[in-house]
């Protein structure tokens, strides 16, 4: 007995690259697209790869202090970092942004303090910075529901009436691959193309969601389906940051423009497991990674900053050191969190007074109190 | 009696029992295939019975329910499986307004045989959406069987159970229990009925009332308790919904005090049905008011307060003792 939806690879294979848009290979050489001029200054290349090494350098402190049970949980952005730092390089002041759990380096974009994010992960709040002060809204951890938010939300600047000024701004809402199958990201898609909304939708296609590879959601690639949408859809290389830089550029240029959504799929590996919860080694081959790690991010950087004597050792020096200081002081941060106090479980749930928050707060004091100098905390 | 196992592997052999006594059985989900779930529920059954059997299905909560409904329909039985309390939201109008309704609309004619697995539960120390006891949106919704296993035996025979019921049926699993072990009994005719209560300790003074990863909690109440010289009789419901209320009268009648104790928000929650029943069915032999000793009535909060949050000993029996000051 055959069944078709279980049948081999799908025809049109979803790891087709040949429309990547990309604009330093692997190996550090910079090529032209017709479509994405991109004018850099060395200082800018430079602070590309700064950034591109910080965060991954932020990430690792985030994964060892979780092993020495620090934080409850972290996901890893390693290998995405390219991507995050390309894209989120792009945004501009009046831009907001709607990520997902996973976009640790666009907070480093929007000057969110690291430690904010590790908060999270340790359980000390389930947010907690503002996300108009950043331009960055909450993580967002049921798969999909920000993308809708970031629709509407480009809908109201819309309705500002400021595209095409100077105050003009942008959404981009960022999801994965895995979140391409929910129902909310394919109602955001009909609303942003409906509404011509200006948003960028920013798929980062890291090849897996958990366990299951990319052909469980889909059987064409990724970007292919903003056509049917009614919007541009195109792919980047994900590991390429001067790419992920000007593909973005453009798409937010458009929507603040009044030119309406456009699909980004950047094309690009999980290289860590999903959280540190999971095993990799039980559903891939560790001979992907190693493919994989051929593409890596920040070493075609610097291969392109070497090669062009654009840096010399003693920057790359630098950067690793400040990238360990960072990581030093989130460290000290981290630790330095206090915990939230039992009585602030009532605080925040509603913007006006409430009978029931009254009640169980000052019902929950007296009982706490009821313990002074006894066992209980 | 077999040998212990624990709970999560309790499920799986459950599970993988009914993969080989019907063909028309099928798992679905997220992660449940290659990776066996993310708490291992499911491991080595898409090995075992194959792609067709056990689906990983694409990234979409809605969308495996009403697959599964319309699997049902075409005569399967699919055991779907939510990967986390938090996450079943996307699914709620596939199950409310069709898997719940489907029957009476159609003046039943359609058997809708899908159950809907769902870890529940905080204290294990996760972000947000990985704790919740979203139990009483399903109690209220007719048309759907709640239930709620507590222990690796239970786990064992009610997920089959649950699986060659007609209804469909929402089945809750503890998740920060997954890892406990104890004796499973293998023989059909060992196993309690899948609506029934079951006194877990007998006692005298007080019936406390639980279900899922309360229970433990509760029976290890009813221990430090008795050292007080207080005697706790612990009732795990088991099924929710129908609610084994017979068992419960019977006991709150002996006992004339009644404490219930549940993660979620008290606040509209289960317990507000039992409190409600119990007063009703047991008005004249209650000493004190029905207690509720449940999860505050906010959204769960950051893991480093949960352990203020979810009832633990000392709220159980700080409840217990005001059922004597009344
Ligand atoms: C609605 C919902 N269902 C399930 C989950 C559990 N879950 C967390 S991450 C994840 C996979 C997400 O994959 P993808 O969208 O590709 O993002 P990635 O984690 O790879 O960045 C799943 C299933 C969830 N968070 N939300
Ligand atoms: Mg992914």
């Amino acid at each position: 007995m055959t069944i078709d939806s279980v049948r081999g690879a799908p025809d049109t294979p979803v790891h087709a690259e040949p429309e990547l848009v990309q604009l330093l290979t692997p190996e550090g050489e910079r090529v032209e697209h017709p479509d994405y001029p991109l004018d850099l200054t060395t200082e800018e290349i430079r602070g590309l790869y700064r950034d591109l090494v910080i965060v991954r350098r932020i990430d690792r402190e985030a994964v060892a202090l979780t092993r020495q049970g620090e934080l409850g949980l972290w996901a890893s952005l390693l290998g995405q970092e390219a991507a995050q730092i390309g894209s989120g390089r792009a945004l501009a002041e009046h831009d907001m942004v709607f990520p997902t759990y996973r976009e640790h380096a666009v907070a480093w974009c929007r000057n969110v303090e690291p430690v904010k994010l590790l908060g999270l992960f340790r359980g000390v709040h389930h947010g907690g910075w503002d996300p108009a002060e950043h331009g960055f809204h909450l993580y967002t951890i049921v798969i999909g529901s920000q993308t809708l938010h970031a629709a509407g939300y480009a809908m109201g600047i819309q309705r500002d009436g400021v595209l095409g000024t100077d105050s003009a701004g942008a959404t981009i809402a960022y999801f994965g691959d895995g979140a391409t199958s929910q129902g909310d990201v394919n109602e955001a898609f009909v609303f942003a193309s409906v509404f011509n909304a200006p948003v960028v939708f920013f798929c980062q296609n890291n090849q897996w969601a958990i366990s299951e590879p990319l052909e469980k959601q889909s059987r064409i690639p990724l970007f292919k389906r903003a056509q049917g949408f009614g919007f541009p859809g195109l792919r980047v290389d994900g590991n390429d940051v001067l790419a992920c830089l000007a593909v973005t550029r453009k798409a937010l240029e458009n929507a603040r423009t009044g030119q309406g959504p456009t699909l980004i799929e950047a094309f690009t590996y999980r290289m860590g497991a999903h959280t540190t919860n999971d095993d990799p080694m039980r559903y891939r081959l560790k001979s992907d990674e190693e493919a994989w790690k051929l593409k890596d991010p920040i070493e075609r950087v610097k291969a392109y900053l070497v090669r062009g004597d654009l840096a010399d050792v003693a920057f790359f020096e630098d950067v690793e050191a400040e990238a360990k200081r960072i990581a030093t002081d989130l460290r000290k941060a981290c630790l330095a969190l206090p915990d939230p106090t039992p009585l602030s479980i009532f605080e925040n749930v509603y913007a006006e007074d409430h009978p029931l928050m009254t009640e169980e707060q000052e019902r929950f004091a007296a009982y706490l109190e009821s313990f002074e100098g006894s066992a209980r905390p | 009696m077999s040998e212990k196992q624990t709970l999560n592997k309790s499920l799986n052999m459950g599970m993988r029992k009914a993969l080989e006594d019907d063909p028309k059985v099928l798992i679905m989900g997220e992660d449940v295939g290659r990776l066996g779930g993310v708490f291992r529920v499911t491991d080595g059954l898409q090995k075992d019975f194959g792609e067709e059997r056990v689906i990983d299905t694409p990234l979409a909560e809605s969308g495996i329910i009403g697959t599964a409904i319309g699997l049902a329909l075409r005569g399967y039985r699919p055991v779907c499986e939510i990967q986390f309390d938090g996450f079943v939201f996307p699914a709620v109008d596939q199950i409310i307004t069709q898997l719940a309704k489907m029957r009476m609309r159609s003046l039943g004619k359609v058997t809708l045989p899908v159950v809907i697995r769902i870890p529940c539960g905080g204290g294990i120390g996760a972000v947000e959406h990985h704790s919740e006891s979203p139990e009483a949106y399903f109690t209220h919704t007719a048309g759907l069987r709640v239930v709620a296993c507590s222990n690796p035996a239970d786990a064992y025979s009610m997920i089959q159970q649950s699986i060659r019921s007609d209804d469909p049926v929402i089945f809750f699993e503890p998740k920060r229990r997954y890892w406990e072990k104890a004796a499973i009994e293998v023989e059909e005719g060992g196993w309690t009925p899948l609506h029934s209560a079951r006194v877990v300790t007998p006692g005298e003074h007080v019936t406390v009332l639980a279900y899922g990863p309360s229970v433990k909690t509760c029976i290890e109440a009813a221990a430090a308790a008795s050292e007080e010289g207080r005697s706790l009789e612990v009732i795990d419901l088991r099924s929710l919904n129908p609610l084994d209320i017979g068992t419960v009268v019977a006991s709150v009648n002996r006992t004339g005090r009644c404490v219930v104790v549940h993660e979620a928000p008290v606040f509209s929650g289960y317990g507000a049905e039992l409190a409600a029943r119990i007063t009703e069915k047991c008005f004249y032999r209650l000493e004190a008011p029905v207690l509720r000793v449940g999860g505050f009535s906010t959204p769960y909060p950051p893991s480093r307060v949960e352990e203020h949050y979810l009832p633990d000993l000392d709220r159980i029996l700080d409840a217990v003792d005001q059922t004597f000051g009344w």
